[in-house]
């Protein structure tokens, strides 16, 4: 499934991220997902929440940095090979991926994958379940 | 348009004609008026009946900025204070203020220089000029305002600041010529798009820019941006304020108002006058001011001159755009290195905004640059690949034209300090 993913751009200094999440709990806005890139001087925070719209709009009214992209959330079960066959489906029909997160629990596995080709790579994922 | 033909437009004959008579005249003067000037005039065992051309000049001692805060608030004084109608001080930025006066006369002229300097940029009577120069002890604001009375323009007197105001006068007061700092400019039109004004449908049409260096590359921009025309206006308050010299329709030069103004370019480190064409520091002499005549002030300006007859028809002699100022220059390890090269650079990569800020600091005995800069908002990616390639890219670029390696940093948008008035664009942390 192909969902909407809200990255922000950080300096890496303390406190930066603290700003992100009071901002978006004013807004009462719900983060169900994330992840951060850092590099030595800054970082990506990459996030999944409850209404992106309002959350762009909040973190782009305190001058931040906002980009969202289309990702997919990838539910698999929680045995060991699961990942190994969708990314052998992607490999095969040339997606590439650019980065991925997840957790798992209760027996399924969770992933968020940035692809290139969203739709055609949820598509054939799909299509493979 | 020219404002004032005969004054404009007179022979490369007449006008040495006219300024020999005024330095001889202005040399007398401060001869027996200024006790600094007889004093240094008399370490050099010079008269004024040693000034007879123009080429005596370069007997003359120069003028710092060191010499008016020396003799701060009134120590330059050649007419009794009753005779001062205006005081105007420079910001102070780089120490003490230091502080000029105004005779009756001497307002005349601002106004007169100021007038020729709308009207060379195509300004009429007709015109509704919004000045977001800052009024007060700066002479921006109060410059243009006099210049543009006198031409008999409606005059917009908003001061700096106070960006929402700007954009809501230039919409409903229809302002068609703005006078401002060029990088206020650059914030005005960043400023315009974020509040959805759509610059196309503003009046708006002429541009005057200056009190601070700022490069073709910058200039393109705004006028992109605002959808002007953009002329550069030079000036600085020890000589008179705005109006010393404007850039017309051609663009190549900024003519001077010679007529007051004598310029003259000089080696910054030898103090030896350059000739035509060489690039150097920009040297002035007062030849009409009656409360502070300044002999050969340096400017601290780096320019050129060019004494072309211009396609505009004035003959007054023209100064390049300013390069930078010698008090700005950096050195490190050994480079000579101007901010505006690095502007000029980010004006050219469509991912980087033209804001930045250097950092200069010594790590153990090395110099270090490092260069911050904000990414513009479309080629903003979460991918830190991508990232990294914009942040290479541009680094190799700045280092190609500064010829020395630098420390590129990405950082937030609005981080960096978007000024209202001058930019501050250097933090030097060295302890030297």
């Amino acid at each position: 499934m192909v969902i909407k993913q809200l990255s922000v751009f950080l300096q890496n200094e303390t406190g930066r991220l603290l700003n992100i999440t009071d901002i978006l709990q004013k807004e009462k806005i719900n983060i169900s997902a994330l992840s951060i890139a850092e590099t030595e001087e800054y970082g990506i925070i990459r996030m999944i929440v409850s209404d992106i719209d309002k959350a762009e709009k909040a973190l782009r009214d305190n001058d931040y940095k906002v980009k969202v992209s289309d990702v997919i959330c990838l539910i698999t079960p929680d045995i060991p090979g699961a990942l190994n066959e969708k990314l052998e489906l992607l490999a095969s029909e040339n997606i590439n991926v650019s980065y991925m997160y997840g957790y798992s629990s209760e027996g399924k596995a969770r992933l968020i994958i940035k692809t290139s080709e969203p739709e055609r790579a949820a598509e054939i994922l799909n299509n493979n379940n | 348009m020219i404002w004032n033909e005969p004054k404009e437009t007179m022979s490369r004959d007449e006008m040495y004609v006219v300024q020999s008579a005024r330095l001889r005249n202005i040399v007398n003067r401060v001869y027996h008026n200024v006790p600094f000037y007889r004093k240094k005039m008399q370490e050099l065992n010079l008269e004024p009946g040693d000034i007879n051309t123009l080429e005596d000049i370069a007997k003359l001692p120069f003028t710092t900025k060191d010499d008016l805060r020396d003799n701060y608030p009134f120590g330059l004084f050649a007419v009794p204070k009753s005779e001062v109608v205006r005081v105007h001080a420079s910001s102070g930025t780089t120490g003490k203020p230091t502080v000029v006066a105004y005779t009756r006369k001497d307002i005349e002229i601002f106004s007169e220089v100021v007038t020729r300097s709308l009207v060379c940029t195509g300004a009429t009577k007709n015109d509704v000029v919004q000045i977001a120069f800052g009024y007060g002890l700066f002479t921006g604001g109060l410059g243009l305002h006099y210049g543009a009375e006198k031409l008999g323009a409606a005059v917009v007197p908003i001061s700096g600041g106070n960006t929402d105001k700007q954009i809501q006068l230039l919409q409903d007061f229809g302002s068609t010529v703005l006078a401002c700092t060029p990088s206020y400019a650059a914030h005005l039109a960043e400023s315009l798009e974020e509040a959805g004004v759509d610059a196309e449908k503003l009046p708006l049409r002429i541009g005057i820019f200056g009190a601070e260096p700022w490069t073709p590359e910058m200039k393109k921009k705004i006028e992109e941006g605002l959808k002007i025309k953009a002329f550069d206006i030079y000036g600085l308050s020890e000589i008179i304020g705005p109006g010393v010299s404007i850039s017309c329709e051609y663009q190549n030069g900024l003519h001077i108002a010679e007529d007051h103004f004598l310029a003259e370019i000089i080696n910054p480190d030898t103090l030896e006058r350059l000739p035509e064409g060489e690039t150097g520091e920009l040297v002035f002499t007062t030849i009409t001011k009656e409360a502070m005549p300044l002999l050969r002030y340096r400017t601290r300006d780096i320019s050129s001159l060019n004494y072309d007859k211009c396609e505009c028809g004035r003959t007054s002699v023209r100064m390049s755009k300013i390069y930078g100022r010698t008090d700005d220059m950096l050195i490190i390890r050994g480079v000579n290195v101007y901010p505006s090269q690095v502007e000029s650079v980010l004006l050219d990569i469509p991912e980087a905004k033209p804001h930045y800020q250097l950092i200069v600091d010594r790590k153990a005995t090395m110099d270090t640059l490092e260069v911050q800069v904000e990414i513009d908002d479309k080629y903003f990616t979460d991918e830190i690949a991508q990232l990294a390639r914009i942040n290479r890219k541009i680094k190799q670029k700045i280092e190609n034209n500064l010829g020395i390696s630098v420390i590129l940093k990405l950082v937030e948008p609005k981080t960096l300090k978007r000024s209202e008035g001058k930019a501050k664009r250097v933090i030097d942390n060295r302890k030297l």
